[in-house]
């Protein structure tokens, strides 16, 4: 299992810095949200892999699992899923004002001079 | 002491608090709103203030939220440095809204709700003494400093503030995947039990810990604009209006202070992260003077030489603290504070004299004569002589006690030469900058379309002018406060042994004299 999740968290990562530097907002912000996956996953593993314990006292467990990496992971979720909702409406706000998708956006002659 | 026993959390809930009444406030009048954040923002001096007193003599003032102890809890912690932040944030907020309640703030909405949100963070930043929690926190600033940044709109703006906001997130998820890996190696995230635990590291983790260590500092240079990580600084600040890009002079110093904060604790003399920066910070930060320097020189307006001279005093802060010895980061500790109002009231004043020159706003171009020449003129001269380092200013003196303290590093030649030179190159751009703005001007045809700048727009901007000169009055004690904040930061086990010693509040009623009662918790 530690194998497919660090595979899975390293496609996310790879996918995630490929789409990140396209040149057109839209795929950016994928690769931003794919990074964020990444980093997600990555966090929840950090409190290591086990599989049915509980994460909370009870006197009928045999073993535990690390409670705060799920806490740490509620917060990035939380967090990056606020991000990801402004880069989105910032990056049609850019679409919008400079008339084109492109992260550098400026085409225009008057832009140039300024 | 009661008093005192909540003080720490204050600076950080004064702002959340007057962010939410300003937010429920939208429609009301705009005479209240602003009366509400310039009151809360004037409160944060005396609370500073307060916390300065509290932390001279060495203690740190250590405020487990929820009573729940240190490494379980997050904590906030107050020390010379923390307090010493503070300080700078309260006083820079001060003058920069100052500036903004005369229109600015009018150019889009929540302008207020976001300047107190982004105090929050700031000073939760400054505060905290745990890794996650930083994050959150400088996820807070950030997040204002997005709605910050764009605020009134405009192509430029949009264009800059996607770079910045694109990189920002990108440094967020690094920034976690560095305290993720901490987390899987020491298994706590406070900073001080960190330390120790990072101390006793076995060997074969240690690469492990030193890649996470180098992934937060590339954090935290991303943050302070540090070479090549700076790219993002001069769009950005030069593109955006004069009262944010002021407050945003501290915004690199959050990066600094994260570098000094973090390494100072967890390097430490044995381990796997002794020494990790040596060899990156200081020749980094010479590369990054120089570098800003070169843009300063080559800037074709005013705004973006300002925003290239926030990239050259970052290079000479974190150069102070990456020769690491207790005299350089006193100097560096003396250059924040002066760099971060010099720089702000540089930015102010860039704005007063685009609007006196109308057309030609702040290009370096032969313009139309400015209305209030003399009054803009008089200002720019002391801004740029306090910023290029001339005696008898602050920065000559913070660049004084950085060369001094250089004098038994090796780095001595390249810290004196690089030094020297980018600041009589600052010097002749500045010179050139000023005489081009106020000397090679004609009279314009319709001198009534040109608008002299107004006093109160002014006023900020001699504000900040007489914190600096205030910096050089009270030299004495004030390098002498910043030599006990190195010394204190450069022995870590006073911090970690005040953050792990502190034993859980009694209930209240049990309180008796209010001092730290440890073993009598139920």
């Amino acid at each position: 299992m530690e194998a497919l999740i660090s595979l899975v968290i390293g496609v996310l990562t790879a996918g995630g810095v490929f789409l990140a530097l396209r040149g057109q907002t839209f795929p950016v912000v994928l690769g931003l949200t794919l990074m964020s996956y990444a980093v997600n996953l990555f966090l929840f593993v950090m409190g290591r892999l086990a599989i049915g314990v509980p994460p909370v006292i009870s006197d009928a467990a045999a073993g535990y699992t690390d409670p705060l990496p799920q806490a740490l992971v509620l917060t990035a979720i939380v967090i990056s899923f606020g991000m990801t909702a402004f880069v989105i409406v910032l990056a049609l706000k850019a679409r919008a004002e400079l008339g084109n998708d492109h992260v550098d956006g400026l085409q225009r002659d008057e832009d140039r001079n300024a | 002491m009661n008093g005192l026993m909540h003080l720490p959390i204050l600076p950080v809930v004064l702002p959340l608090i007057a962010g939410i009444v300003l937010l429920a406030l939208r429609n009301a009048p705009l005479r209240l709103q602003r009366g509400v954040s310039l009151v809360a923002v004037l409160a944060l001096i005396p609370l500073a203030i307060a916390m300065i007193q509290a932390a001279a003599d060495g203690t740190h003032l250590v405020y487990a939220l929820g009573n729940w102890v240190a490494p379980y809890g997050i904590v906030l912690v107050v020390d010379r440095l923390a307090a010493w932040m503070l300080l700078t944030t309260a006083l820079l907020a001060v003058f920069a809204l100052l500036y903004a309640i005369q229109g600015s703030d009018q150019n889009g909405r929540h302008f207020h709700v976001l300047f107190q949100l982004q105090l929050f963070g700031l000073n939760g930043a400054f505060l905290t003494g745990d890794l996650f929690n930083l994050f959150v926190f400088f996820e807070i600033l950030l997040l204002a400093s997005y709605g910050l940044l764009l605020h009134g709109g405009g192509r430029q703006r949009v264009k800059a503030g996607l770079h910045y906001v694109v990189i920002n997130l990108v440094g967020s998820t690094l920034f976690l995947f560095a305290v993720g890996t901490l987390y899987g190696v020491a298994g706590t995230l406070n900073m001080a039990d960190l330390a120790v635990k990072l101390a006793a590291t076995p060997a074969e983790h240690a690469a492990l810990v030193q890649s996470a260590a180098l992934l937060l500092f590339g954090v935290f240079a991303l943050k302070a604009a540090l070479l090549p990580l700076y790219l993002w600084l001069p769009a950005a600040y030069a593109h955006t209006s004069a009262p944010v890009a002021a407050l945003f002079a501290i915004m690199t110093k959050v990066g600094a202070y994260s570098i000094l904060r973090v390494y100072s604790l967890m390097a430490g003399d044995t381990g796997p992260l002794a020494n990790l920066l040596d060899a990156w910070l200081a020749p980094l930060a010479l590369a990054t003077l120089t570098l800003g320097m070169l843009g300063v020189v080559a800037s074709t307006t005013l705004k973006q030489q300002a925003a290239y001279l926030v990239v050259a005093s970052i290079g000479t802060l974190l150069l102070a603290f990456g020769l690491g010895s207790v005299d350089a980061v006193a100097a560096g500790l003396y250059y924040l504070p002066h760099s971060t109002f010099a720089a702000a009231a540089l930015f102010l004043l860039a704005d007063s004299i685009s609007r006196a020159r109308g057309e030609f706003a702040d290009r370096f171009e032969s313009g139309h004569e400015m209305p209030g020449a003399r009054v803009l003129g008089g200002l720019f001269f002391v801004v740029a002589a306090a910023i290029a380092g001339m005696p008898p200013l602050s920065g000559f003196l913070g660049k004084f006690m950085l060369l001094k303290a250089a004098l038994d590093s090796p780095l001595l030649p390249w810290v004196w030469g690089v030094v020297l030179v980018t600041g009589l190159m600052s010097v002749i751009a500045l010179a050139r900058s000023g005489s081009l703005l106020f000397f090679r001007t004609h009279s314009p045809h319709d001198p009534l379309s040109l608008t002299p700048p107004r006093n109160a727009a002014l006023a900020p901007v001699a504000g900040l002018l007489l914190l600096v000169i205030g910096l050089v009055i009270w030299a004495g004690p004030v390098s002498d406060y910043a030599t006990a904040t190195a010394a204190q930061l450069l022995q870590p086990q006073q911090y970690i042994g005040a953050v792990l010693g502190v034993a859980p509040r009694p209930p209240e009623g049990q309180v008796t004299g209010g001092m730290p009662l440890a073993g009598t918790a139920p």
